[in-house]
């Protein structure tokens, strides 16, 4: 139970900053701040790097490799095509 | 490494997260922010390497290597324009990574494997997960099928839809609760995945494709979810933080394209807005014999003079692929003098900021790229507007408070208060809302009836001519 509530407090204390910066970003920014949003949603590599590390049968194998390989292509294709739209953005013609 | 250490690795990246978001709120530093969030990630990933309870390598850089390839190639080939299907189709990698981590850490759980014991916390997460992992997955791939013209951009509605799938989640609850109550075998968790999945494809099937900005945005904080409840499983920090953070900005993207509409969330999912169109008839009524139709030379002729143009885009430009050919009427126009802003609608476009990426790409300078609510009241003032392949957002019945259209009460662009209008557009035929549009039949709008990028590069010859 203690280690639910400090997990809980970390959960919504994130989510209120969340909300706070989100609030902040303008509408001209959105597509990037949605596409670097979902990229950190790839954070869930995180966890299956864990997971597919520890192979103890060929199920989990199977199934963590899988999920490493979806993870890092959410990941890295998402800060990249991330980086790809913001670099467009210019405050004067070149 | 200890666990101690791990943890104090976890807060920095999750403080670089923070920050990274932070500087996404200004074009000036989102590149910087975007380069913190990845090193925010590689520092995570790095770190969670050095765990020890990783006992084995391969996989994990095999799987590194493909995704990484899969995910590079997909950036980088893309064009600008395909943007929105590229996000939901990550987004959905990301979701069915989670309900596939989860499953695998389950499996090995029961096994008396990676993680210690399997109590409630570790099983609600994992039900949580498990349900919105496999709802983002088959939602987000029915999402990228309508963006990409795989599957019909119309709403797929079949009769008892909203009682199949609240059986579903009935059902899904249920497999969740038999987990939790008795966490000895892994077969109700892969039930309920599956379960999710085929409720995530017959969630998206019957919303429309100009309903997709709020469907990406929705099942992006589903994805930021998923991680979360992820991170309760293993107990992890950084992806509970990280996971929250994408969470609120999916939810208040959300909330923001719903409001655009004037429409409530629900109305957007459930509502299958976009099914009919409307009738012959009703059309006539509008457009009869008022619509005058004008050729490019004819508009040339009018901008002449013009000091103040202001440009409306929607997806028919994206679709055209004109966003290179509205660059060079803007150069051809600030030749002479005028001055040329776009007015972005909210929700013009297939995502949230699609126009401005769009525009962005054709090199044009953001300070010219106005929200709604600012260059609204500059209409007046305004010689001439050319609306491009954009219908509803522009549609002065939205101010009827009927509330028999779908756009009632949906706050719209007032181009209809310009000197002149010139809409380009390949007919009258009516855009998402099904509804006919009394701009066309106004006594100061033109005609141009045509391909968008061919009618704008015409339009910009005529210019230069004059």
């Amino acid at each position: 139970m203690e280690a639910f509530v400090a997990v809980m407090t970390i959960f919504v204390l994130a989510l209120f900053v969340g909300f706070e910066l989100i609030n902040k970003v303008p509408p001209l920014l959105h597509t990037p701040l949605m596409s670097g949003a979902n990229a950190i949603s790839g954070i869930t590599l995180v966890g299956t790097l864990v997971t597919a590390g520890a192979q103890l049968t060929l199920l989990t194998t199977i199934l963590g490799f899988v999920a490493v390989a979806m993870a890092t292509a959410n990941v890295v294709g998402g800060f990249l095509v991330t980086h790809r739209m913001v670099s467009m953005f210019h405050g004067r013609r070149n | 490494m200890s666990t101690e250490y791990i943890d104090l690795f976890y807060l920095i990246s999750a403080v670089l997260f923070i920050v990274g978001l932070k500087q996404m709120a200004s074009p000036r530093t989102a590149l910087q922010g975007n380069m913190l969030g990845s090193a925010a990630m590689l520092i995570a990933i790095v770190v969670t390497l050095l765990d020890r309870r990783i006992i084995s390598f391969e996989v994990i850089i095999a799987g590194l290597v493909v995704g990484a390839l899969v995910g590079a190639i997909m950036a980088y080939k893309t064009p600008v324009t395909a943007m929105p299907q590229v996000v939901a189709i990550f987004n959905g990698f990301g979701g069915g990574a989670s309900a596939l981590a989860v499953g695998a850490a389950l499996e090995e759980a029961l096994k008396g494997g990676i993680v210690e014991s399997v109590d409630i916390q570790f099983t609600t997460a994992a039900v949580l997960s498990g349900i919105i992992g496999g709802v983002s997955l088959t939602g987000s791939g029915v999402a990228f099928g309508k963006l990409q013209g795989l599957l019909s951009e119309k709403p797929l509605l079949f009769p008892g839809r909203h009682v199949v799938n609240i059986l579903l989640l009935a059902i899904c609850i249920g497999l969740g609760s038999w987990l939790i109550a008795d966490p000895t075998s892994s077969t109700p968790f892969w039930l309920l995945v599956g379960f999710s999945a085929v409720l995530g494809l017959l969630l998206v099937l019957p919303i429309g494709g100009a309903d997709m900005p709020v469907v990406i945005s929705l099942l992006n904080a589903y994805s930021g979810l998923a991680a979360a409840g992820h991170g309760w499983v293993l107990n992890n920090s950084v992806l509970i933080i990280a996971g929250s953070l994408v969470g609120a900005a999916g939810f208040i993207l959300t909330a923001i394209m719903s409001k655009a509409m004037n429409r409530s969330l629900a109305n957007v999912m459930f509502a299958g807005v976009g099914a009919t169109s409307a009738s012959q008839e009703a059309e006539d009524d509008i457009y009869a014999g008022r619509v005058k139709s004008a050729s490019p030379y004819e508009v040339a002729m009018v901008l002449d003079g013009a000091r103040r143009v202001v440009i409306a885009p929607g997806y028919g430009m994206a679709v055209a692929q004109a966003q290179y050919a509205v660059r060079d009427l803007t150069d051809a126009l600030e030749k002479r003098s005028v001055e040329v802003e776009f007015a972005i609608h909210p929700v013009a476009g297939r995502m949230p900021g699609h126009m401005n990426v769009l525009l962005a790409e054709a090199d044009i300078p953001y300070p010219q790229l106005k929200e709604m609510d600012e260059i609204n009241p500059t209409f007046r003032q305004t010689d001439m507007v050319i609306v491009i392949g954009a219908n509803d957002v522009v549609n002065p019945m939205a101010r009827d408070a009927d509330p028999s259209i779908p756009i009632a009460g949906m706050p719209i662009l007032d181009v209809d208060q310009a000197q002149t209008v010139v809409v380009i557009k390949r007919s009258l035929s009516p855009g998402f809302a099904g509804i006919g549009n009394p701009l066309f039949a106004a006594d100061n709008t033109l005609m141009l009836f045509g391909d968008a990028k061919q009618m704008v590069t015409e339009l910009t010859a005529a210019v230069n001519e004059l």
